[in-house]
């Protein structure tokens, strides 16, 4: 006869002394688990609440200009610092992490339209609708120690006074050219107190312009003829340029698939598209319910944020037909900038009540240091938020966003016009001959032509 | 179940060569799987596709990982029980067991005599460790079973029909004269559960924190214990039973009917999900194996029934009577009678059950309730004189989960372990009879078949009724006129499920057409519908 039954004696399954860790014994036999599943599931169900819960998505507000902000831009060489310009005037130098004013740049007379830093982020390029182009030099970070309440202002390197007013500006990566528009595109040299090159297309002012992040000498603008041209600097004339139904009023390019942009227009929506291939959108990002003001991609390239006229920012995939996030409070007005900061985890925007906000990309994100045990916690959250994101309760709890009442009734409105328009050209295609009405997909519907 | 038994076997034959070691891993692979991955190739969406090739992998590579660990890293292996020449297993009696085990599981072999108070109710917590008893005359008892230390002894002075543990070893139920009460550690009465009525059977369902109790008027009542809410309260209809089972699976409660049928309910449906005829007589006791296939029954009519509950069929019967039955971690299954105790085995992994060990009780004793112990080799056994223990090698799961259940569990394990169970606690909604259905996509409608093809299923089935050959009978009972009209009853039975579907068809369009009548016609004749028109 052989026998062996299980004897476990406690010294070999507890620890030896009290300051031990406490023996972990695994085993990972399915059988001695049930209901693995419905365990899952519920385990889904209290992370996305909790995702809820801890949903706080606003860090402050940055407060000291005396009139709305109107254009901003980020430090490409050091993370915490961000400038923006308000239409009286007044640049500012922010430092992120306390909230307050580095520095400050006199000089302006009218609105400052434009601000662009190079990429080495020694030189800031800010121009305005009081016709000038002025260079500045972007002060060393250290004059924290100072403490807030001295606050250090600096003096123009250049200033530049051309014909016309300024729209906007935008610094060629990895280089020393920048590009204004206003009445119309011109090319600066950091050395040059007159352009070096100029471009024309039609005679509306251009009123944003971008580089393009892969090719340096590619640029794209937006004017008020409702066009997006595209310019090539090895050229003498632009290259292409197309016209919507409505005007775009800033565009961005994907850093990460730099033939992409995406155009933040008029009518509430965002357009992606190739652009090799203007004539259809890639994608049409629908859910502001009036003019996008300005938009930032993520330096991931995978979500971008926006501003609009309807008080609200979000955040959208780059992919992705609505938002994913919604961000408003009661206080802030017209958002006519934001950026998403250089490491992808903040988001700044700039509005009418002469704040800039801070916000985090990721409303339920934990910040500070995060201690591996929590990662891994946070991580298997996230995965089974994705496993059961389909399931009609997850799914519920993950998309609702609390919106601000006019808002929400704007939505609903122009979710009934948007479905009687719908309705009313089933109804005319039915009640016409087969194949005398086509239907335009969104993508391409609100384009009107492309001009080469 | 049955392969695990298979790698133990292998364990012990000593795996020599690397083959042997890659098929049992491979063996263990297929456990950790659960089951096989969709098929991708149908799928026509690349994006979807390579998504879902991606999860594929993961899945494998975690469950190579899980049974890497499993072969290597667990610490103890289970118990056996091996016969040697002409021996057999079941002679083997406990008092030689006890010569070849170290001492301390000898200490597992005990008889408490209580005279008095029995029989006893026992009811292990799910790290066996603590052990609930409730004798009929009003004694109830903790034990810790580690170091053999009684917590907590009382007499309640009134009958108690069962006990039970609540989520853990602090608090359990007892069902008594009138009214089922939750105490506490120390034999405090917590709670008086007037609702339930007068008990005969607890269950307490741990993932779901419902306490489940079948009462003398057959009403089945569900209450959450952590809200204290009545969840559901049923009249079953079919009379008293104190029989009445958990399966561990899906959380499903079963019970037995002195009709002879099993019932199977969920807390969210007034009727039962299954009923099934198992037994000609009263059924008399119900288990169910861990991994939720497999069903025992035990009725009057003096048969031991196996089911498989994916198909619900009998897959073995075997003769005997049973008061109670109860399956091991590893799909022992032991059952009770009188004063003897029979252990049955799936030896050769075949789903045949056989005999594997017997016990025979001090005669006169009456056993009331036969429970295995959670991760030990250990049988419990509630009878009319006390209670016992015996050995049997092979029956307990050989390693603990820590986060699962840890008989080695300090007050601050304990602590956390009751916040993490209350946060995963599942609604009474997930008990189901397939808990894998959660998170699936339900099956697209079986879609009509034509006319044609129809009729060719039912030749068919025609053709192979006719097919079957008739037994030879006596006595007149194979004369050619009872042959031809057996095989014409045959031919009714086979066609009977094509015309049950066909007459159900045409009951709903004709529903559907009076429907469509009553639209079409004008106000003033719509009463009229539905009549005949007699023309």
């Amino acid at each position: 006869m052989k026998v062996k039954v299980i004897s476990r004696s406690a010294d070999e399954f507890t620890r030896e002394r009290s300051n031990d860790l406490q023996r972990v014994f695994r085993n990972y036999d399915p059988s001695i688990r049930s209901q693995e599943k419905a365990v899952e599931y519920v385990r889904a169900l209290n992370a996305a609440k909790l995702d809820k819960i801890f949903a706080r998505p606003f860090i402050g507000a940055m407060d000291g200009h005396i009139d709305a902000i109107s254009c901003m831009a980020k430090n490409p060489n050091h993370l915490k610092g961000i400038f923006s310009g308000s239409m009286d005037g007044d640049i500012r130098l922010w430092d992120i992490s306390s909230r307050r004013t580095v520095c400050q740049f006199p000089g302006h007379q009218g609105a400052v339209r434009g601000l662009a830093v190079s990429t080495d982020g020694q030189i800031l390029v800010s121009c305005g609708t009081d016709c000038s182009v002025r260079l500045w030099n972007v002060p060393v970070a250290a004059p924290m120690e100072l403490g807030g309440s001295t606050e250090n202002s600096a003096e123009p390197i250049s200033v530049y006074v051309w014909k016309n007013a300024f729209w906007g500006v935008d610094h060629e990566w990895g280089g020393e050219r920048f590009a204004t528009v206003g009445a119309q595109v011109d090319i600066w040299n950091h050395n040059r107190s007159q352009p070096i090159q100029s471009f024309e297309w039609g005679s509306d002012s251009v009123i944003s312009v971008r580089f393009n992040p892969g090719e340096p000498d590619l640029l794209a603008t937006s004017a008020s003829d409702r066009s997006i041209t595209l310019y090539d600097l090895r050229q003498s004339s632009p290259v292409r340029k197309m016209i919507m139904m409505t005007k775009t009023n800033s565009l961005s390019w994907n850093p990460r698939e730099p033939l992409n942009f995406t155009a933040a227009n008029e009518d509430g929506n965002c357009y992606s598209y190739d652009a090799r291939k203007l004539d259809e959108a890639k994608c049409v990002h629908k859910d502001h319910v009036s003019a996008v003001m300005d938009i930032d991609y993520s330096p991931t390239g995978r979500e971008f944020v926006t501003g609009s006229y309807d008080r609200t920012v979000r955040i959208f995939q780059y992919n992705g037909g609505h938002s994913r996030e919604i961000y408003h409070t009661k206080r802030m007005q017209r958002v006519f900038c934001v950026k998403f900061s250089c490491d992808a985890s903040y988001v700044i925007s700039g509005s009418d009540d002469t704040n800039l906000r801070l916000w985090k990309a990721n409303a339920s994100e934990q910040l500070g240091v995060v201690l591996p045990r929590e990662r891994k916690k946070h991580d298997y959250h996230e995965a089974l938020k994705n496993r059961y994101k389909y399931l009609p309760e997850v799914k519920r709890i993950v998309r609702h966003r609390h919106l601000p009442k006019p808002i929400f009734k704007a939505t609903s409105l122009m979710r009934a016009m948007a479905d009687a328009r719908k309705r009313k050209d089933e109804r005319r295609k039915a009640h016409s001959a087969p194949g005398s009405i086509k239907t335009k997909p969104l993508r391409t519907r609100r384009i009107i032509k492309e001009v080469e | 179940m049955a392969e695990v038994l298979d790698n133990d076997t292998l364990a012990r034959d000593k795996p020599s060569t690397e083959k042997d070691i890659s098929d049992e891993l491979d063996l263990k692979i297929q456990k950790y799987l659960r089951g096989e991955g969709g098929n991708l190739e149908v799928l026509t969406d690349k994006k979807l596709k390579g998504q879902l090739s991606v999860r594929e992998e993961l899945y494998s590579k975690s469950a190579k990982v899980a049974a890497k660990a499993d072969k290597w890293l667990v610490p103890s292996e289970g118990g056996y029980l091996e016969a040697e020449g002409i021996e057999k297993t079941w002679r083997i009696k406990q008092e030689a067991i006890a010569k070849e085990v170290d001492i301390l599981s000898s200490r597992n072999q005990y008889d408490i005599v209580l005279p008095e108070l029995g029989p006893y109710a026992l009811q292990f917590t799910s790290s066996g460790r603590y052990m609930a008893l409730g004798g009929r005359k009003g004694h109830l008892g903790i034990v810790d079973l580690m170091n053999m230390n009684l917590i907590k002894e009382f007499q309640v002075r009134e009958t108690v029909r069962d006990v039970t543990f609540l989520h853990n070893e602090l608090f359990f139920a007892a069902a008594q004269k009138k009214y089922t009460y939750i105490y506490d550690r120390h034999g405090t009465e917590l709670h008086c559960l007037k609702e339930h009525g007068p008990v005969l059977r607890l269950q307490f369902l741990k993932n779901h924190f419902l306490l489940a109790s079948i009462n003398k008027f057959g009403q089945l009542h569900y209450q959450d214990v952590t809200t204290g809410a009545m969840v559901g309260n049923f009249r079953t209809g079919l009379g008293r039973t104190d029989v009445m089972q958990v399966n561990p699976f899906n959380g499903v409660v079963a019970l037995g009917h002195s009709g002879g049928t099993v019932t199977m309910w969920k807390p969210t449906s007034s009727a039962p999900l299954v009923k099934m005829l198992c037994h000609h007589g009263p059924v008399s006791a119900l288990a169910f194996h861990s991994n939720g296939h497999l069903m025992a029954t035990a009725g009057k009519d003096k048969k031991i029934k196996l089911w498989d509950l994916r198909k619900y069929e009998v897959f073995q019967t075997l003769h005997g009577h049973a008061n109670t039955l109860d399956f091991s971690q590893k799909g022992l299954l032991a059952y009770g009678t009188g004063s003897s105790i029979q252990v049955l085995g799936d030896l050769s992994g075949s789903q045949n059950y056989s005999r594997y060990m017997t016990h025979s009780m001090v005669k006169g004793y009456q056993i009331s309730k036969l429970m295995f112990r959670p991760y030990e080799d250990v049988l419990g056994i509630g009878h009319s004189m006390g209670w016992s223990s015996i050995l049997i090698p092979g029956s307990g799961e050989p390693n603990f989960d820590t986060w699962v259940a840890n008989p080695f569990e300090t007050s601050k394990q304990r602590r956390e372990k009751e916040v993490r169970s209350l946060l995963d606690k599942l609604p009474p909604e997930t008990i189901m009879l397939d808990p894998s259905k959660i998170g699936t996509v339900k099956p697209a409608q079986k879609e009509k078949k034509p006319k044609k093809e129809r009729e060719a299923d039912i030749d068919a089935a025609v053709e192979a009724a006719k097919d079957i050959k008739m037994k030879k009978k006596t006595k007149g009972r194979s004369k050619p006129s009872k042959k031809v009209k057996k095989m014409k009853e045959a031919i009714e039975k086979v066609k009977r499920p094509f015309l049950e579907e066909k007459m159900k068809e045409e009951a709903i369009s004709r529903k559907k057409r009076k429907i469509s009548e009553e639209v079409s016609l004008p106000k003033s004749l719509k009463r009229f519908a539905g009549k005949k028109l007699a023309i």
